[in-house]
């Protein structure tokens, strides 16, 4: 399995100059970071600006790229499927392709700036490093949910919409849902459902995690006060990163299952 | 290598529906190796199912598949005896045909030794190293040929081989299957061009509904239904099918 996961990412990373999807997120990524830190004039204000488009944008970006090179690479991944390899091996290979170089290029181009502009103060480095984590644990959630619809929606557009109404639904629907409810339940103790409802979104565990590091739980969204509330860091910090754990290992997981009993 | 007078690859009751409809029913067909197969068919019959079947990219309902004597469902080692040409050539944007053969041949490993014949016969060399999303599909689909034959493999599975390829390329491909079939190597083509097929076919399958409807010789097929060429002997057996479920 390893062989064949190390040969697909080997050739991923030697043919990386010419995949213009990757580069232009890394340039997307590196320009905003840019013109935020000159524009907000302090690294954890521009960190604090940058949440939110790190929130939004990389789950977009992956699902939707994910969905369409899946898609785009259907037949030849038919080919490699007619080679001696495992379905599992050829899986985790195609997830850990798609998922790396894009993880990769957001690191790049979130920290190139801060590195120009010396700003990776001892202040700062811990919430970097943690907004660093929310963005690449989220490419990994994103990227097994994008494999899980590309392997169940054989249609592009279909597969396309299916996957922007998952990012829609996880990064705005679910906290105004959330909000809804609390503020219609008002009247009851919801502190500890609204704990739960935050497990069940990779977007708000991530917001959380960084919530963590910022005290800006009240400028993060109402499931992020919440957590922030009762866990407290280190707990806290636990529970958002086994619940990363689990969105990135289930859609995972039953993607694989998928391929490989689906039919080519 | 397999005994010569043994079929590579016998398939026994082979099964596959997609929901209602049967596109295998009850396939039982051997594969000689020094000989060329053609499996033809109308749209849907079965013909793409049988190959993917073949290569495990298609799981069956029901039936066994031996290749060299060995079962091969749920297997992969006797993928890397078996070349495959899809009907599509398409590529990652962003790999080179040298990724392409590259990547192929180091999941398939150095176990067999190299037939790069194709790609100087194709002209490969000269885009080797442009992406293939500037390809055009006639050099994606020699890159396709090449890709297939490059393993030197014992069963090489084509699917509508010249489709897409000039007259030239297409010439140099069937010439590289007579070549193949004496050096005592196996050949299975599906083509909807007939007359493609019977420049070079030994072997006829004919697949309707996804049943198989006549298989023998070539040779055996035109004089049985005193058919001048394959078109017209296909249509004969199709409207003998024809007459007969009239009368049932």
């Amino acid at each position: 399995m390893a062989a064949v996961i190390a040969t697909v990412l080997r050739h991923e990373a030697r043919s990386l100059r010419r995949n213009r999807g990757v580069i232009a997120f890394g340039a997307f990524q590196l320009i905003v970071t840019e013109s935020v830190l000159r524009l907000s004039g302090s690294a954890p204000r521009a960190l604090s600006t940058l949440l939110n488009l790190v929130l939004l944008v990389v789950p977009l970006v992956t699902i939707v790229y994910g969905v369409i090179s899946w898609h785009a690479s259907r037949e030849f991944n038919e080919l490699l499927l007619a080679q001696p390899v495992h379905r599992r091996s050829l899986f985790a290979a195609l997830y850990l392709g798609l998922v790396l170089p894009l993880a990769a290029a957001f690191a790049a181009g979130l920290l190139t700036p801060f590195v120009l502009h010396r700003a990776v103060t001892m202040d700062v480095a811990p919430l970097l490093v943690t907004t660093l984590a929310a963005g690449v644990s989220l490419a990994f959630v994103f990227g097994g949910l994008a494999l899980l619809v590309g392997v169940h929606v054989d249609d592009r557009l279909r597969g396309v919409a299916v996957s922007l109404a998952i990012w829609l639904g996880l990064t705005v629907a679910y906290d105004g849902l959330v909000l809804l409810v609390a503020t219609t339940l008002s009247d009851y103790p919801l502190e500890r459902p609204m704990l739960a409802l935050t497990l069940f979104n990779p977007v708000d565990l991530a917001r959380t995690m960084i919530v963590m590091r910022s005290d800006a739980a009240a400028l993060m969204g109402y499931t992020g006060a919440v957590m922030h509330h009762f866990l407290g860091s280190s707990a806290g910090t636990v529970a958002t990163v086994a619940g990363l754990l689990a969105w990135i290992l289930v859609p995972a997981w039953s993607g694989r299952r998928a391929f490989e009993r689906r039919d080519f | 290598m397999s005994v010569p007078d043994l079929p590579l690859v016998e398939i026994r009751g082979l099964c596959k529906s997609y929901g209602l409809r049967r596109a295998l029913d009850a396939i039982d067909l051997d594969v000689a190796p020094g000989a060329v197969t053609a499996i033809v068919g109308p749209n849907a019959a079965g013909k793409t199912t049988l190959n993917k079947v073949l290569l495990g990219l298609v799981h069956p309902d029901r039936g066994t598949i031996r290749f060299d004597g060995e079962d091969t469902i749920g297997r992969i080692a006797h993928r890397n005896r078996i070349g495959y040409m899809p009907q599509a050539a398409r590529f990652p944007d962003n790999f080179s045909a040298r990724d392409v053969l590259t990547l192929l041949g180091d999941l398939r490993g150095t176990s067999r030794p190299r037939d790069e014949t194709l790609i100087h016969a194709l002209e490969l060399e000269a885009f080797m190293d442009t992406p293939t999303r500037v390809l055009s599909g006639g050099q994606r689909q020699r890159l396709n040929a090449a890709a297939a034959f490059l393993f030197t493999p014992d069963l090489l599975l084509l699917d509508e081989p010249t489709a897409g390829l000039d007259p030239i390329a297409s010439g140099i491909v069937k010439d590289r299957i007579r070549q193949i079939r004496q050096d005592g190597r196996a050949v299975v083509i599906t083509s909807h061009l007939l007359s493609e097929l019977e420049e070079v076919a030994d072997t006829v399958v004919f697949l309707l509904d996804g049943r198989l409807r006549w298989t023998g010789p070539l040779a055996t097929l035109l004089h049985t239904t005193g058919a001048p060429n394959l078109e017209r002997a296909i249509a004969h057996v199709m409207r003998g099918d024809a007459m007969s479920a009239e009368v049932d």
